[in-house]
């Protein structure tokens, strides 16, 4: 007796794994149609293009203050650590290399990714996953309208339009940041500060790899924020799960991603 | 709120811009039309292509490109100068490092002929690559060879050449246990 409840309990167990594997492929599978779709329903979003620009104006201008402050802090304190590292090894002046390049070819797009994330992915979970809910998307399909053409697609081109944008901000706030910091503060020459950057920072290798990564953090973070608001239960707890597991696999994605195109960039 | 949006491309393209004039080497590489002139070097060191070429200490010119010779197990550095400059045929090409462990870039120094290089033409006059282990090594073995013969001669003054050439053998295998 004793026996067969441990056999079914173990085997539970294992239906349990199972279970959940099943439902993470079951979803990515459903992400990735999803995806295609969108891509073969966007010629909506270009035609009309207004539905894209305003889309646009909701997660990327309105993500501006964010991603400005924060580049600005993220800038001065990489000068001040920079500068604490650099000057017991006398080459302080190296400080605006330092910063230029950790702005433009990680923290630039990683940073602005997360915050577009947290600031832009969960205002789209939560509204489509609420239109959802209200039977909104169920209407459109009733009125021959696509909800994948008229709703997914601008939302998802405006992300990826608006990434870009914002990780060259992000990386150019920042590099002023740590000028700031850097030139009146600490006292690091002015010219050797700009001069020592440009020799090293180069167009293609630096500045062109971290636009190509923003681009990619800007399909990965808005599609999996489309995808969740769209798969959400219809339900007012479905909606906030679903808005807190968008901020978490999108984090989680774009790390692991960051890695991956870093080691194709840099061919080690 | 098309207003907006135009704003924030438009400081999206400049924030791009900026990166690519301020942060980036994007006019600072740029020079105009150039001429090529290759040269000839026994060891490069760690030079690399789109290293500066320096005349003077004013950048007059980039590496383009470099290959290795299988007929004289030599380094070809060609090089790119702006045609603005025009060197004697007798200029002087140096591998210097700048700093002490910097970047190495390739110095020119001009030589008194009257004809000036041509597209294509070849600099005869060439200095190596500095290698900082090569130069520790030849130093040190220079030292311990001096101290050698100095005991050697002390010791024994009847057949110093003989000796000379035995110790500098023997010296060697000492310098490899000396704690340096």
């Amino acid at each position: 007796m004793i026996k067969s409840n441990l056999l079914t309990s173990i085997a539970q167990l294992f239906s349990g794994i199972g279970h959940r594997m099943i439902g993470r492929i079951w979803r990515l599978g459903a992400g990735a149609r999803l995806f295609f779709l969108t891509i073969i329903y966007s010629g909506e979003s270009f035609r009309r293009f207004h539905l894209t620009l305003r889309e646009v104006y909701f997660t990327g201008v309105m993500s501006l203050l964010i991603i400005v402050v924060s580049a600005f802090f993220v800038g001065m304190v990489l000068a001040l650590q920079g500068y604490n590292t650099l000057q017991k090894y006398g080459s302080s002046e190296a400080i605006g290399v330092l910063v230029a390049l950790s702005l433009v070819r990680e923290l630039g797009p990683v940073v602005t990714a997360l915050l577009f994330a947290g600031r832009a992915g969960t205002a789209i979970t939560a509204e489509i996953g609420l239109m959802k809910t209200t039977e909104q998307l169920s209407a459109m399909e009733m009125m021959a309208v696509n909800p994948i053409a008229r709703v997914v697609a601008p939302r998802f081109w405006a992300g990826v339009i608006a990434m870009p944008i914002l990780a060259a901000l992000f990386s150019m706030v920042g590099v002023l940041g740590g000028y700031l910091v850097a030139v009146p503060l600490i006292g690091v020459d002015d010219g050797a500060f700009w001069s020592q950057m440009q020799a090293n920072v180069d167009f293609r290798e630096d500045i062109v790899n971290g636009v190509i990564k923003s681009l990619v953090f800007g399909v990965a973070c808005t599609m999996i924020a489309l995808f969740e608001g769209f798969d959400a239960p219809p339900t007012a707890e479905g909606v906030s799960h679903a808005t807190t597991r968008t901020v978490v696999i999108s984090s989680l994605t774009v790390l692991a991603l960051d890695f991956v195109l870093t080691s194709f960039m840099l061919d080690v | 709120m098309d207003l907006w949006v135009g704003i924030f491309v438009a400081l999206g393209a400049a924030a791009l811009l900026g990166l690519a004039m301020k942060v980036g080497n994007l006019t600072s590489s740029k020079i105009g039309d150039t001429y090529t002139v290759s040269a000839a070097f026994e060891n490069i060191g760690g030079l690399k292509p789109n290293a500066p070429v320096k005349s003077a200490g004013v950048v007059v010119g980039r590496v383009a490109d470099i290959s290795f010779d299988t007929k004289k197990y030599e380094a070809i550095v060609k090089i790119k100068i702006d045609e603005r400059y025009a060197f004697p045929t007798d200029t002087f090409a140096n591998i210097y490092t700048a700093g002490l462990l910097g970047e190495q870039y390739i110095g020119l120094e001009a030589g008194g002929e009257d004809d000036t290089l041509k597209n294509g033409d070849k600099i005869t006059q060439t200095q190596d690559a500095v290698v900082l282990e090569k130069m520790i090594s030849q130093f040190l073995y220079n030292k311990a060879s001096e101290t050698n013969t100095d005991n050697k001669a002390s010791d024994t003054k009847a057949d110093a050449p003989a000796t000379d050439a035995k110790s500098t053998g023997g010296k060697s295998t000492e310098l490899g246990d000396a704690p340096f």
